[in-house]
C-alpha cells in the first residue's frame, strides 16, 4: 500500500535590532520585539490558525486517516507562547488527535549540528523535553534544522536515540535512486532515512498557484507512480499553507480535498515514525558532506559560503563551550536565539533569503555588533585568559568546595549532637 | 557612424569629474568599429591622447575672416591643428561675430576652465559649433554637460542632425536646491532642444524629469564605467598601525564633509587606532578646520590639501576606508577609483554610483551613525575588509566603458 508521509516545519527568528558599535558594552538587549512579533502576528493569522483549522477537519472528516507531522523550532514555540498562545493551544488540540507527530530539531534552529556537536546535543534535547512538556510525547524523529544531513549528523542523532531523520532529495547523493523509499544510514542500518521528494513537495509548496493543481490531479499523478515506490514524503514549510501560497489561491479547499481523493485510490497518510516500522530499508546512503534542503546545490553556502559568514560562525560557537559553563540565564537564553540560522542566510550575498537587511554586509555588521556584545558578557563572566579546561578544574573545585564545606558542617553537627548526648548523659 | 561631440575637459587637463568620464566613454566607443569620434575642447595642451579621436580645439577655430599666410598660422597653431584645415575651417564662417573679440587669426581665445565669465565663454563656444557644424561631416551631435548645450543645439539648428545631451550633472546637485536661473534656462533648454537625453544615473534621470519637465521616454540612463588603471601593482599599502579613513574631494556643501567629521567623533569614541584624513581642498576647508578642533580629534584628523596625478590614487591605496558622503553626486567616480586600487568604500545612498555597487556599502549622508558603524566594522573586522576589497575589486573591474558604449550607440541609433 503507498503512503504519503506529510511534514510540516515552523520556524522563525527573534529579530535583531539596530544595533550599533557604541551601544557595545552598554546595552544588553539585541531584539526587535515590534518587528518580531509583527513577523509572527502575520503568520499566525495568514497561515497558522486557518491551517490548523483545515488540519483538524481533515482529521476529523476522514476518521483519523490523514496524519501529518510538524516540526516546530524552540525559538518560535517560546514567541507562539508570548504572542499568539492561542496557537499553542490549538496545536494541543492537535496532538490530542493521535493523528499527528511533533518532530525534534535543534531549539535554535541553528548550524550547531555542523559546527558544535555538544550544542547539538544539548539543544535536541532540550528541544525534545519542550515539545513533551507542551505535547505529551517524546519525539523519536529528527528534523534537523534546514534538513541538514550527513553521516556524521546521523551518527549523532543515532547516539541520541533517533530512529528515524528526514533528510532532502540530493541529486548528488540519490543518482538514480528514488526518493519514494526507505533507507538507512550508511553504517548505522537500524538509523533510517525518510528522503524528501522535491518533485511533490515543491509542486505544492512553490508551483501550486502556477500549476492551478487540483488534488484530484496530484493524487493522480502520484498514483501513476511504479507500484513497488511506497512513501511519498511531503516536506514543506507550514506558511505554504496561506502565505506562500494565499488563501485565494485555494491552497485550503486542495487540501481539504487530499484525504477523499487519496482514499479513493488506496493510498494511505502516515507518520514519520510509523513509515520506518511498516517498511524495510531500501539500502544504505553515503553523505559525505553535508546537505540541505535550500536551492539547486543542496549544500551548505546560503549560510557559510562567504568569508563574513565564516568569520560569523567561527566567532560564534569558539565560545560554546564557555557559555555552556555559565548559569547566566539570560546569557544562555541570548546564546540561543543568536544561533539560528537565519543571521547567517541573510549575510549571502546571492542568498539571503527573508532578509530585512538592505546587504549582506549591514546584517554581518549589526550582527557583529551584537555577537561582539554577547562576547564580552561571556568574558565578564570568565575571562578568556583563562582556558577551558583549567576553567573547568576551577569551577569543579569551587562546586567540590560547597559539598566539602557541607560534609564538614554535618560532621560538625553530628560531633554536636553527641556531645550534647554525653553532656545529657 | 560619425559624432560630433561638444566637451569642456579631456585629460590629462582635468578638474573634476566631467573630463574622466569623456575620456573614459570616448574611448568605449572607438572599440566599435565603425564609430568615428570628433571631440571639440575649448582649449586643448596639445598632449591630449588623440589615438582613438579627433580633437578640434575652440581656440583654433576661426570665427572671423581674417587674411593669414600660411606659415604665419603654422607658426602660431601648427602643433595643435594642420594650417590647411584652419583655412578650410575658415570657409565654414557664415555668420558675422565681429562683436565677439578675436585674435588676428580670427579665433576666440578660451579658458577651458571654470572663469568668472563663464556666460560668455559658453555663448562663445556656440560661434565656433556654427562654424564646425557648416564645415564637418557629421551623422549625430553628443553635448557633454550644460556648458555645451548651446553648441550642440546650434549645430543641430544648421545641421538638422540629431542631438544627444549627456547630463553628467544638473544645477540642482551643484547647489543643493539654490538653483541659479541662468545656468537653469540654459540646461532646460539643451534638454528641449535634445533628440534624446543620457544621464549618468537614475538620480539624475528622476532629477532631469521632475525638475526639467522632460518626457520619461526621452530619457535613459547610461551609468559611467571606470578604465582599468595601468600598473596597478606598484599602488601598495604601506604597513603601520594606525588604519587610514580618507574622505577624498573636494570640500563643499555638495560632498558632505561635515558628516564625515562627525562620524569619525564617534568612532573615535571608541577605538583610538585609526586616522581619518580629508584631502581635498575648498571653500568648506576651514570651516572643517575649525569642526575638528571643536570636536577635540585633531590629533586623528589630517587635512592634506589639493593631491593631483598619481597622488590620488597613492593616497586611495594606503587607505583602509574610503568614504563619499555626497549629500548629492549624479554619479561620483571616485568611489570605483578606490575599489580599483582595493579600498574598501563607504558611499551615500545619494550617489548615482550606488546603483550600481553591491560590494560597497552605502548609508544615507546625513546618517553619522549608520557611517560610523560601518567605519567601525572594516577597520575592527578583517572578515570584513577583505570581502570588500577582494570582491569590490572584482566587481568595478567588470564595469566596463565598452558596454556604457555600446548602449550610447543604440540610443545613437534610435534618434537617427
Amino acid at each position: 500500500m503507498r503512503n504519503i508521509c506529510f511534514y510540516f516545519q515552523i520556524h522563525l527568528p527573534f529579530r535583531l535590532k539596530r544595533y550599533r558599535f557604541f551601544e557595545i558594552g552598554k546595552d544588553h538587549y539585541y531584539y526587535d520585539d515590534f518587528q518580531t512579533e509583527d513577523q509572527i502576528r502575520n503568520m499566525v493569522e495568514q497561515s497558522y490558525l486557518i491551517a490548523n483549522r483545515t488540519i483538524s477537519e481533515m482529521i476529523r472528516s476522514s476518521n483519523g486517516k490523514f496524519r501529518c507531522a510538524f516540526s516546530i523550532s524552540g525559538v518560535t514555540l517560546e514567541q507562539l507562547e508570548q504572542y499568539a498562545p492561542e496557537v499553542i493551544d490549538s496545536f494541543k488540540e492537535l496532538a490530542k488527535t493521535g493523528s499527528v507527530e511533533f518532530l525534534a530539531e535543534p531549539y535554535a534552529h541553528s548550524l550547531s549540528s555542523v559546527f558544535d556537536a555538544n550544542e547539538f546535543e544539548q539543544q535536541v534535547k532540550t528541544h525534545a523535553a519542550k515539545i513533551k512538556e507542551l505535547f505529551g510525547k517524546q519525539p523519536t524523529t529528527l528534523f534537523n534544522a534546514e534538513l541538514i544531513y550527513s553521516d556524521e549528523i546521523g551518527e549523532l542523532a543515532s547516539k541520541l536515540g533517533f530512529k528515524t531523520i528526514l533528510i532532502d532529495e540530493a541529486k548528488h547523493i540519490m543518482g538514480w535512486k528514488s526518493p519514494n523509499y526507505v533507507y538507512n544510514h550508511s553504517y548505522i542500518p537500524k538509523l533510517k532515512l525518510l528522503i524528501r521528494n522535491n518533485k511533490f513537495s515543491d509542486d505544492i509548496a512553490f508551483r501550486f498557484s502556477n500549476l492551478s493543481l487540483s488534488a484530484e490531479k496530484f493524487i493522480e499523478w502520484i498514483s501513476a507512480l511504479p507500484a513497488e515506490e511506497n512513501v511519498i514524503n511531503l516536506g514543506m514549510g507550514y506558511e505554504t499553507l496561506g502565505v506562500a501560497q494565499p488563501a485565494y489561491t485555494g491552497i485550503f479547499d486542495f487540501m481539504k480535498a487530499l484525504p477523499y481523493h487519496a482514499m479513493e485510490q488506496q493510498i494511505n497518510f502516515i507518520l514519520p515514525s510509523e513509515v520506518t516500522k511498516k517498511n524495510e530499508s531500501a539500502g544504505p546512503l553515503t553523505v559525505m558532506h553535508p546537505i540541505s534542503w535550500v536551492g539547486s546545490d543542496k549544500d551548505l553556502t546560503p549560510w557559510t559560503g562567504n568569508d563574513l559568514q565564516a568569520e560569523a560562525l567561527n566567532k560564534l560557537y569558539a565560545v560554546g563551550e564557555r557559555v555552556r559553563m555559565c548559569t547566566d540565564k539570560p546569557l544562555l537564553n541570548d546564546w540561543l536565539r543568536l544561533q539560528s540560522t537565519d543571521h547567517f542566510r541573510y549575510m549571502s550575498h546571492k542568498d539571503a533569503h527573508g532578509t530585512h537587511y538592505e546587504s549582506a554586509y549591514e546584517a554581518f555588521m549589526n550582527y557583529m555588533n551584537v555577537l561582539a556584545d554577547f562576547l564580552e558578557r561571556v568574558d565578564a563572566q570568565y575571562p578568556t585568559t583563562i582556558d577551558n579546561e583549567e576553567l573547568n578544574e576551577l569551577l569543579q573545585t569551587i562546586n567540590n568546595q560547597e559539598k566539602e564545606i557541607e560534609d564538614l558542617e554535618n560532621e560538625l553537627k553530628k560531633l554536636k549532637i553527641r556531645k550534647s548526648k554525653k553532656q545529657e548523659s | 557612424m560619425k559624432a560630433l561631440m561638444f566637451g569642456w575637459e579631456f585629460p590629462p587637463h582635468i578638474l573634476g569629474g566631467l573630463g574622466t568620464a569623456s575620456y573614459g566613454l570616448t574611448k568605449g566607443m572607438a572599440m566599435q568599429e565603425d564609430m568615428q569620434i570628433t571631440f571639440v575642447i575649448p582649449k586643448p595642451h596639445g598632449d591630449e591622447d588623440q589615438s582613438f579621436l579627433k580633437i578640434i580645439g575652440a581656440c583654433n577655430v576661426p570665427v572671423v575672416w581674417k587674411e593669414n599666410d600660411w606659415n604665419h598660422v603654422n607658426s602660431r597653431i601648427g602643433s595643435m591643428m594642420h594650417p590647411d584645415e584652419y583655412f578650410w575651417l575658415r570657409n565654414g564662417i557664415k555668420y558675422d561675430f565681429s562683436r565677439i573679440h578675436t585674435n588676428e587669426l580670427g579665433c576666440i581665445s578660451f579658458s577651458g576652465r571654470y572663469p568668472d565669465n563663464l556666460i560668455e565663454e559658453i555663448s562663445n563656444y556656440e560661434a565656433v559649433a556654427s562654424v564646425l557644424a557648416h564645415q564637418l561631416d557629421f551623422d549625430i551631435i553628443h553635448s557633454h554637460d550644460w556648458l555645451t548645450y548651446p553648441a550642440g543645439v546650434f549645430a543641430k539648428q544648421i545641421s538638422g542632425k540629431p542631438l544627444v545631451i549627456h547630463v553628467h550633472a544638473t544645477d540642482f546637485d551643484r547647489s543643493r536646491g539654490q538653483v541659479n536661473p541662468v545656468v537653469y534656462g540654459i540646461e532646460k533648454r539643451g534638454m528641449d532642444m535634445a533628440d534624446h537625453i543620457m544621464t549618468v544615473s537614475e538620480l539624475t534621470r528622476k532629477i532631469v524629469i521632475e525638475k526639467y519637465h522632460q518626457d520619461p521616454r526621452k530619457v535613459t540612463t547610461v551609468h559611467n564605467a571606470v578604465e582599468p588603471l595601468p600598473e596597478i601593482n606598484t599602488f601598495t599599502k604601506s604597513p603601520r598601525r594606525d588604519k587610514v579613513v580618507t574622505f577624498l574631494g573636494r570640500i563643499t556643501m555638495q560632498k558632505g564633509p561635515e558628516y564625515f567629521v562627525e562620524a569619525a567623533y564617534r568612532v573615535l569614541q571608541k577605538t583610538k587606532d585609526v586616522r581619518f584624513v580629508m584631502a581635498g581642498s575648498g571653500d568648506m576647508m576651514e570651516a572643517m578646520i575649525d569642526l575638528v578642533a571643536k570636536r577635540g580629534i585633531a590629533d586623528r584628523f589630517h587635512f592634506t590639501g589639493f593631491l593631483k596625478g598619481s597622488q590620488v590614487h597613492e593616497m586611495l591605496a594606503e587607505s583602509d576606508v574610503y568614504i563619499m558622503p555626497s549629500v548629492s553626486e549624479p554619479f561620483g567616480i571616485s568611489p570605483l577609483e578606490a575599489m580599483q586600487v582595493g579600498t574598501p568604500s563607504i558611499i551615500s545612498k545619494q550617489s548615482g554610483c550606488a546603483e550600481i555597487l553591491t560590494h560597497a556599502i552605502k548609508t544615507d549622508y546625513w546618517d553619522i551613525d549608520a557611517m560610523a558603524d560601518a567605519i567601525y566594522a572594516i577597520v575592527k573586522n578583517p572578515a570584513m575588509y577583505n570581502s570588500l576589497r577582494n570582491l569590490g575589486r572584482d566587481e568595478v573591474n567588470n564595469i566596463k566603458w565598452y558596454d556604457a558604449g555600446l548602449k550610447v550607440r543604440k540610443i545613437y541609433d534610435s534618434v537617427m
